[in-house]
């Protein structure tokens, strides 16, 4: 057992717990206050800076990441929760070229300043996996058919993320171009 | 953030005897809702029960139709669930209308059930808050109380329950499994949540250390013809300003039966019976449907900056069951 069951762990040490998280594909074994949140793991303790803090209570999308493979809020995710799971932020998309929705973005200006960009691109790749499920979203008329990927859908689907610069129509056309050429 | 300790508890029984056994003790969920609270300082658990990895994460048919849905099933999972999405589209328009992909993909079915209210007073621990520090008194009746309830308030606590899901299931009659520390219990989701009266602090009617495992949706054929209507202060991301659920059955013209519950107007998720009473047996038309929702909303006392919702859960009545009618007919 972990956290203050631990055998042989001092009893002060019941507030911080051990565990092993994969992130983009490279092991840590780590120990953590409980209280760190899976985005300051990353930042703070992983050097991936990527992943970014804007509001930091779940409403502007900017520390989004996926884990297992879903898209999540990193701010409100607690690390001690993940022992054994896997993370991909926006550093694990490329590889040796830009990962298409990143050249997307770049091509189709959907930036200004890029502080959400991180956050948009994981987003935006969660997303696109839902969409190739067919999950429907508020927006999609007939709940059982065939998800279509319109700008509306894009819209909604992508209403967790913030862009103060609002960036957002090249943001959807990004998007679009990316879902195209998947 | 005040330091907690934390465990993931090996089964239920587990679960439970650990919150019985401890006042600071909370369960954490999918966290979209404890963690914000925690980093507030709104709650401070001394140890959090992770629930998460217990096996209560399926949707099971029901063996006469109907669903069980495991406690720890995600929002976005449900709503992708194809006998949600075919047999209760007032269920899966809910959670859709739901916070965001992201939220989704991490709220569970029971954390969203028993999710605290979004009152900015409660959320704010340099003001007044009956909910949040019983005797302190309520900010929010004399404050900005826009978004707060019309119905069933009391002095003491004006706030309202934020879920979507749980104005859905309270129209479908869904039953909340729950385990106490004294065994098993069914509980009917129209009694789960109470009225605020002189304990607002007191917002369910579980005793400490229950836990919900599931939340059965009985069969109800006439619900493949159901909604969900929500009015929020933009398009997309935002909690309710007043929500219907509704599904509706005609018998030609006539009403043979019809399920009707508002959101965002009390401090729990409304059903309104009144309404329903009055729109069975009768041929179903708009003046019908309004006269109904007048009928439910002549107890409402809104605040003084709520008035508006009263037309506004009547409009969304008409619309929800007018639209329902249209489809419904041959």
């Amino acid at each position: 057992m972990r956290g203050g069951r631990e055998s042989g762990k001092p009893a002060d040490d019941q507030w911080s717990s051990r565990l092993a998280l994969t992130v983009n594909g490279v092991g840590h074994d780590l120990t953590l206050d409980n209280r760190t949140t899976l985005l300051d793991a990353l930042r703070e303790r992983l050097g991936l800076t990527g992943s970014k803090k804007g509001c930091d209570h779940g409403q502007c999308g900017s520390c989004t990441v996926l884990l297992d493979g879903r898209r999540v809020k990193s701010c409100l995710v607690l690390a001690v929760t993940l022992d054994g799971r896997e993370v991909i932020t926006v550093e694990g998309l490329a590889g040796r070229r830009l990962y298409p929705l990143q050249a997307a973005f770049v091509a189709h200006d959907a930036f200004q300043c890029g502080y959400c960009t991180p956050g948009q691109i994981c987003s935006a790749r969660g997303m696109l996996d839902e969409v190739s499920r067919d999950w429907p979203s508020a927006v999609t008329a007939d709940l059982t058919a065939p998800v279509e990927l319109t700008d509306a859908e894009v819209r909604e689907r992508m209403s967790g993320n913030l862009c103060r610069c609002a960036a957002y129509p090249n943001i959807v056309t990004a998007i679009r171009a990316a879902a195209s050429s998947r | 953030m005040r330091a907690f300790r934390y465990h993931r508890p090996a089964d239920v029984a587990e679960a439970v005897a650990l919150l019985d056994a401890d006042p600071e003790a909370a369960y954490l969920g999918g966290g979209t809702n404890l963690v914000d609270l925690m980093k507030l300082g709104v709650q401070r658990p001394g140890l959090l029960v992770d629930v998460t990895g217990l096996p209560l994460d399926t949707v099971e048919p029901g063996p006469d139709g109907g669903l069980r849905i495991g406690a720890t099933v995600r929002n976005s999972d449900l709503a992708a669930h194809p006998l949600v999405r075919r047999d209760y589209p007032v269920l899966a328009r809910a959670l859709l209308d739901a916070a965001s992909g992201q939220l989704r993909n991490m709220a569970t079915t029971a954390g969203n059930l028993l999710q605290r209210t979004r009152c900015a007073y409660f959320q704010d621990t340099a003001k007044a808050c009956n909910k949040r520090e019983p005797g302190t008194g309520c900010a929010a009746l004399h404050g900005q109380n826009r978004e707060l309830a019309i119905l069933g308030w009391s002095e003491r606590c004006v706030a309202t329950h934020p879920s979507d899901l749980a104005v859905a299931l309270v129209a479908l009659d869904a039953v909340v499994e729950v385990r106490e520390p004294g065994g098993p219990r069914d509980v009917p989701l129209a009694e789960l949540h109470r009225t605020p009266g002189d304990h607002p602090e007191r917002e369910t009617t579980l005793p400490r250390g229950a836990l919900i495992t599931a939340v059965r949706v009985p069969p109800l054929p006439f619900a493949r013809r159901s909604t969900y209507l929500k009015v929020r202060d933009r398009a997309a991301f935002a909690f309710a300003v007043g929500s219907v659920a509704a599904a509706l059955d005609l018998d030609g013209d006539v009403v043979r039966d019809v399920r009707l519950a508002y959101g965002a107007v009390a401090h729990q998720p409304w059903r309104a019976y009144r309404a329903e009473e009055l729109l069975r047996g009768r041929p179903f038309t708009a003046e019908l449907a309004a006269q109904a929702a007048d009928a439910e909303l002549a107890a409402a006392r809104p605040l003084r900056h709520n008035g508006f919702k009263v037309p506004l859960i009547r409009n969304i009545t008409v619309r929800a069951l007018t639209g329902l009618a249209g489809s419904v007919r041959p």
